[in-house]
């Protein structure tokens, strides 16, 4: 899985104190159910990514944790308030514990 | 005597019929699935207030593989007062977790948006999480045109 690139898109990449930052993410994900079954009637087995994150600068400030519910190609959008520069890391955990790393910077002033 | 009784059964069918009428009509409104459970569980047996979440889902979705939704909840996201985590249930999936938010101060505000599977028409439950203990909550109905579970 590590050959994924997610697609992430900060609406602003310098900031000041105290102001919110929308991100936007999208990463290829098939996100597989577990209750569907192929054409000869077995049941395809469960993968989705179960646990997305992000950290700036090292501090967590928002998580996820999708159900097989979570339409395939999982979107996320949320906000978070700039603090400090430093890297946005956005990541994404698989059933299997593989991960998705994407990262941007910010700059706050 | 006799027909008063009568009347009685006539009465008594009649509203047997019209409760099952309405049970016919809005089957959504009966969870099917784990959502109570879930719920309750994520409250640990409080009660949700109706109120303060915001949840925005369309009325009428025409593909349930994706529909958008978005949650809020009115908060200062200050130490003090905060929303830290917000249930997404949907009662009418083969499953009824759909995803779970958590927040904290640093989030600055209490929103998020995704993509969601709805296999059919069905209500979409927000339960937030205050981190003073309280619960609040929002449900919402999304008619499913092409349910979206594969099937």
């Amino acid at each position: 899985m590590a050959d994924v690139k997610p697609r992430i898109k900060l609406d602003k990449k310098q900031a000041k104190k105290g102001d919110l930052i929308e991100v936007k993410a999208l990463v290829s994900h098939i996100m597989e159910t577990g209750l569907r079954k192929d054409s000869s009637g077995n049941t395809i087995p469960r993968k989705i990514i179960n646990k997305f994150t992000c950290t700036v600068n090292g501090k967590e400030v928002f998580t996820a944790d999708f159900e097989p519910a979570i339409s395939a190609n999982p979107y996320i959008q949320f906000k978070f308030r700039a603090q400090e520069s430093g890297p946005v890391v956005l990541t994404w955990i698989d059933d299997d514990g593989s991960k998705i790393v994407g990262q941007e910077t910010i700059t706050v002033s | 005597m006799s027909m008063t009784v009568a009347r009685r059964s006539v009465l008594m069918l009649g509203a047997g019929a019209l409760a099952f009428g309405a049970g016919a009509r809005v089957p959504a409104f009966a969870a099917k699935n784990d959502s109570d459970d879930l719920i309750k569980k994520f409250t640990g047996g409080k009660t949700a207030t109706e109120g303060r979440v915001r949840l925005d889902v369309p009325e009428i979705a025409e593909n349930g593989n994706t529909v958008p939704m978005t949650v809020s909840v009115e908060s200062p996201m200050t130490e003090q007062s905060y929303v830290s985590d917000i249930l997404v249930i949907a009662d009418g999936n083969p499953r009824g977790g759909v995803a779970t938010f958590h927040f904290s101060p640093a989030s600055g505000l209490a929103e998020a948006n995704t993509r969601i599977r709805l296999a059919e028409t069905q209500n979409v439950i927000a339960v937030a999480k205050m981190n003073d203990g309280s619960f609040f909550k929002a449900s919402k109905q999304v008619k499913v045109t092409i349910g979206g579970c594969g099937g």
